[in-house]
């Protein structure tokens, strides 16, 4: 199935300028499949979603259709076909 | 002769030239990546290789997390490895959260790290890659060590310096908040702590064998040891023998972060007090900087050309520093976005910058 990553402006630069990235998995794959499958595509990225143990940041949002990934099972929420996947820095800092 | 000072903030990398380091030329925020996200990131460790000039910062973004960039032309121009620099491997179950040290070997090659959450990492390529000393990680103390309010981090790193009497390549001293001094001398391979004698007073045991909170070891040059503890100031020529001695008497308080040694004259410390624990003002809010020149025994304030109205900032852990030229020059950086140097022996501050984001490390060298 495809899937459509978007990525926010500040971090397009780790994915060649692209605002957004098709992604091929297969059906019922989830969230963190999908994101493993994204940063084969663009390894600069997987540093900047996840820490080294695979752990989303923080500060990070991943909406899956709209819907936080933290509200629908985290790296485990499911992702429909078609799906679009959203990432989105936090409101944080100052 | 040009000098470069690299001065990390909470919002970015900053630089300042000057030929006669009165003159300064401030540039920056620079920009380290290229979505310039790090910019704004804090940076909260930086490092100048003095065999080959490279600028190694270590810079945490609250969104896209930490990692390290270099310049191998003095600042002008930034880049990032490839794959993570510092990562810690999967059986740790850790994440590296930031920088807190640089510092570096005998060659060029090998450069270490001293991070958050708890642990050493050393480089053997500059400083592109990092590997976890595992010794020091696998040590049974290491479930002991917490957190302090800034951070579990290790941000004393002093290679090949065991104890006083010259120079041994596979020792090295660590400091970090909290779990105290340790030492090796078979180059990372094990790891004793060395805390006899400062104290612990967070803590039921006051004088535990590790476990302290120390903000900042120096060394002078002739190898004695300076550390500013969490409360208590202390000097030692052998810390995993004979133990630190106290020699806060003469300063207006025992608590502070930052110590620089004098590159060149082995009796002469500066220290910057804090007013405690809890207030983390300057003494009577004003901005002063303490020197001793006999090993501690006497403190004087060391305060011309500093701001004489009220003042707020303090200097943290890594926020002071000696570019080490043949008449050193000293510089810090305060939390209220002020860095002053200091080119005479007599002791007039200059100011450097102002109204930069706060001040969370300073380094300066020769170019």
């Amino acid at each position: 199935m495809r899937v459509t990553v978007h990525l926010p402006g500040l971090l397009r630069a780790d994915a060649g300028g692209a605002a957004h990235v098709p992604v091929e998995v297969s059906d019922g794959t989830q969230l963190g499949g999908v994101l493993d499958e994204l940063t084969t595509l663009h390894p600069g990225l997987d540093r900047r979603i996840r820490d080294e143990q695979g752990q989303l940041r923080r500060y990070v949002n991943v909406f899956v259709n709209g819907d936080e990934c933290r509200a629908i099972g985290g790296l485990d929420a499911k992702v429909p076909e078609d799906a679009d996947v959203r990432l989105l820095p936090s409101v944080a800092g100052g | 002769m040009t000098y470069l000072l690299v001065i990390g903030t909470r919002k970015g990398l900053f630089t300042a030239r000057s030929e006669d380091r009165r003159t300064w030329r401030v540039d920056g925020p620079h920009r380290l990546d290229a979505a310039d996200y790090a910019s704004m990131s804090s940076v909260y460790a930086v490092g100048i290789n003095p065999h080959s000039g490279r600028i190694l910062a270590g810079a945490e973004s609250s969104h896209f997390g930490p990692s390290v960039w270099y310049s191998d032309d003095q600042g002008a121009t930034w880049h990032e490895p490839d794959k993570a620099p510092i990562a810690f491997p999967e059986d740790t179950d850790a994440s590296f959260t930031r920088a807190w040290q640089f510092a570096f070997g005998d060659d060029a090659d090998t450069v270490y790290a001293g991070v958050e959450p708890h642990a050493l990492f050393r480089s053997g390529d500059g400083g592109l890659s990092f590997e976890l000393d595992r010794a020091l990680w696998d040590h049974p103390h290491h479930d002991d060590w917490f957190p302090g309010a800034g951070g579990g981090a290790i941000h004393t790193i002093l290679p090949g310096l065991l104890a006083s009497g010259g120079r041994a390549p596979d020792a090295m001293t660590v400091a970090m908040s909290t779990g105290g001094v340790y030492q090796t001398r078979d180059g990372g391979g094990s790891w004793k702590p060395a805390n006899r004698g400062i104290s612990a007073g967070f803590l039921p045991d006051e004088e535990p064998e590790y476990g302290q909170c120390v903000h900042k070891v120096a060394a002078a040059p002739d190898g004695v040891m300076y550390a500013q503890n969490h409360h208590g100031v202390y000097r030692s020529a052998d810390p995993a023998g004979q133990g630190w001695t106290a020699i806060e008497k003469g300063l207006p308080t025992d608590f502070g972060f930052a110590m620089v040694t004098h590159p060149g004259r082995p009796t002469s410390v500066l220290n910057f007090p804090v007013v405690s624990q809890e207030v983390h003002l300057p003494p009577d809010n004003r901005l002063a900087v303490y020197r001793t020149d006999d090993a501690g025994d006497s403190w004087q304030a060391y305060v011309d050309g500093l701001p004489d109205d009220a003042y707020f900032g303090i200097v943290l852990r890594d926020g002071a520093c000696t570019d080490g030229a043949d008449v050193p020059g000293f510089y810090f950086g305060t939390r209220t976005g002020d860095v002053f140097a200091a080119t005479d022996d007599e002791g007039t501050w200059h100011q450097v910058a102002a109204h930069l984001p706060d001040v969370l490390c300073v380094r300066a060298t020769e170019v």
